[in-house]
């Protein structure tokens, strides 16, 4: 069958899916609606918070990311996983305990303050709404590679997806949505996986295959055949450190403590019945995330040496040692359509020269070949999943998958944040702070409508993206580990952290966080308004941008306990709500107040 | 529960989960990025072992880590009487 064809039958019955469940689970309460009515299995939560999580970016774009900056892209490894042990520890269990609906509705209650509440929804919609924004480029740009969809009219149908399920089931719809993406995310990036995995290394498992010798017979592990490769044609070593341990250090740790303290990660734990299932969600969570997390530093390398062998065919540096560009394979010109592939012939010789021309060394020797710069000037890093099944010449209905893998992965992310952003609106700014007497229907009422306003505010932004987008979800990371994750902690830690600490630690955090990226990046991004240039020499310490959220963390850490010593202890009530939060029994049901 | 009870429920939760991000930090921090180099010079099959740990190791690592948080509180929430239904 036409490829087309079978793309459109694959998304339209994954679609389809998604539509039946919502019609299924239509949420009759703001218990369901906000906290799926807290009825959830710990490991179906599991299953959804992964979906939740792996965005469009950790589908697509981590894979390719991890081929071309090797060990280095380790931080992004560790950095997404390791926030789910802070998780498990330090929040999940004791914010289930306290059993309410929202983020800020704990900082609120546990500071006794209104002024903390609204702070902190300010933090969660600016962090949810900035993250969502890639994922609404992410619907359109997956409609338009793989269907040849206006980017426009894939965001639009997207939109109209979410719409449906999100405003009619809330958090129920969206739990059981999620639960069904998971399951095709994961086997459209697995599948591919285990196919080149068995072709490169005859190991079916990525995970071992990376580890193994190569299928060719020469007894070479895969990972030596790739640092030899790179190393032959002026690359930087696979498996070399290439940036410094310190800004290793910050930025997986700035990236585990914002993972641990995004809203719309932290809120489907309040959806488990019981703190212990909470405990365990987390652990089902990362089961789910690491099958395509441990999958993915297999694809990148695997992929990368595919794509060096095809076009590297002979000895280097002999004349028909390279690819000639009039017999290139088919996923070749096809890639070259959509612009993610690029090729110059800079000397004229027909054939196809891939190197690092920026490496002096390597420069010099390829002009002795007579070679004339790198020739593959585009490749894009998202090529390395979206071409794959191409690459290793797997069946359409592979390619198929990965169509609608890329979807899912869009789609459940973009439905948590839609969800946690308008749960912030309708519970903890109208309900909270507008209306507190507004009627339960009322409130329902308001929660889809506050959905409906944050899909199209977020296609609007999808469509007319700021010239930022590319730089925030560092951004959205640093806010949330800056303000967010300390606040949260303390507030179940320190039995004597009061509103006046948590209010200025939160503000010292974000208010640092945000300069010291604007400093660099360009006040609001603008490009031309940074103060100083973007280069290690300039950065405070040698701290780079992206690794302050950890810094602003421990700011934030400092100033609400200074302040905290020197103004009065919380009253008493509130340190009973604390020692109530730190056992598990009497986790009821879904509270309102 | 009295509240000696209580903060002896507390602490030895406190103290569980200072071991286990111990652990946490060393696997990721410790052998995935600080002492990746001397590591690289074993290998676990094809693996040098420190671009392992970063890669994969830590993961799997941070995986065990929750589980073992989640049973050893469930046997402390039972010990001190304070577990659901």
């Amino acid at each position: 069958m036409e490829l087309q064809t079978l793309t459109y039958i694959v998304v339209g019955l994954t679609f389809a899916l998604y539509i039946g469940i919502a019609i299924w689970a239509r949420a009759g309460s703001t218990g369901e609606f906000y906290v799926a009515g807290k009825g959830v299995h710990p490991v179906a939560n599991g299953m959804a918070t992964g979906a939740d999580w792996m965005s469009a970016a950790s589908f697509i774009s981590m894979a390719g990311l991890i081929a071309f900056k090797g060990y280095d892209a380790s931080v992004y490894l560790m950095g997404w996983t390791g926030g789910y042990v802070l998780l498990a520890m330090l929040l999940a269990p004791y914010l289930r305990k306290f059993g309410k609906f929202t983020v800020p509705e704990f900082i609120g209650d546990r500071y006794y303050s209104q002024t903390a509440r609204m702070v902190a929804v300010i933090c969660l919609i600016v962090a949810s709404i900035t993250y969502v924004i890639g994922q609404m480029k992410g619907i359109g740009v997956a409609f338009g590679r793989f269907l040849e969809w206006e980017y426009e009219y894939g965001l639009y149908t997207g939109m109209a997806i979410v719409f449906f399920y999100a405003v009619l089931g809330g958090m129920k719809g969206i739990t059981y949505t999620q639960i069904a993406q998971y399951v095709v995310m994961i086997f459209a990036y697995t599948v591919p996986a285990v196919f080149i995995s068995l072709h490169l290394t005859g190991n079916p498992l990525p995970q071992l295959g990376l580890g193994s010798t190569m299928a060719d017979g020469s007894g070479t592990y895969m990972l030596e055949k790739m640092d030899q490769t790179l190393r032959d044609l002026g690359f930087a070593e696979y498996t070399a450190m290439k940036g410094t341990s310190f800004n290793m250090v910050l930025l997986t740790l700035s990236l585990m403590i914002g993972t641990a303290g995004l809203p719309h990660v932290i809120v489907r734990f309040f959806t488990v019945p019981r703190v212990r299932d909470a405990r365990a969600s987390a652990g089902w969570a990362l089961v789910f995330i690491a099958i395509l997390y441990t999958t993915a530093p297999a694809v990148g390398a695997m992929a990368r040496l595919n794509l060096i062998n095809t076009i590297q065919t002979g000895e280097i540096g002999a004349a028909e040692g390279n690819l000639a560009y009039a017999e290139r394979p088919e996923w070749f010109s096809n890639w070259e359509k959509t612009g993610l592939l690029k090729f110059e012939d800079k000397n004229g010789d027909g054939r196809i020269q891939y190197y690092d021309d920026k490496n002096p060394e390597f420069a010099a020797k390829a002009e002795s070949y007579g070679w004339q710069g790198n020739e593959m000037v585009k490749v894009d890093r998202d090529i390395m999943v979206l071409a794959n099944p191409e690459i290793a010449n797997l069946p359409n209905w592979v390619i198929a998958l990965v169509a609608a893998g890329g979807l899912a992965a869009a789609l459940s992310t973009a439905a948590g944040l839609l969800l946690a952003i308008s749960s912030a609106i309708s519970h903890d700014l109208i309900k909270g702070a507008i209306n507190p007497k507004i009627s339960e229907k009322n409130e329902l009422m308001a929660g889809r409508i506050s959905m409906a306003g944050a899909i199209i505010v977020a296609g609007y932004l999808g469509l007319h993206p700021p010239g930022f987008a590319a730089q925030v979800v560092a951004l959205a990371f640093g806010l949330a580990a800056s303000s967010l994750f300390p606040a949260l902690m303390m507030g179940i830690f320190n039995k004597k952290m009061n509103d006046k600490g948590a209010v200025a630690g939160m503000l010292v955090g974000l208010s640092s966080t945000l300069i010291y990226i604007f400093i660099y990046k360009g006040w609001f991004f603008i490009p031309g308004t940074n103060n100083l240039a973007n280069t290690p020499d300039n950065w405070l310490f040698g701290i780079q941008p992206e690794s302050f959220g950890a810094i602003g963390a421990l700011l934030n850490f400092i100033t609400a306990y200074v302040v905290s010593k020197v103004t009065a202890a919380p009253p008493d009530h509130i340190q009973h709500l604390v020692e109530d939060i730190r056992v598990p029994r009497g986790a009821g049901g879904a509270s309102s107040h | 529960m009295s509240g000696k009870d209580m903060s002896a429920y507390w602490k030895a939760n406190v103290s569980l989960l200072i071991k286990l991000l111990i652990v946490w930090f060393i696997v990721s921090y410790g052998f995935g990025i600080i002492l990746v180099e001397p590591l690289n010079a074993i290998s676990l099959g094809g693996y040098p072992l420190g671009f392992w740990f970063a890669q994969q190791g830590s993961i799997y690592a941070f995986l065990i880590l929750i589980f073992i948080y989640a049973k050893k509180m469930g046997e402390l929430d039972r010990e001190f009487d304070v577990h659901e239904d």
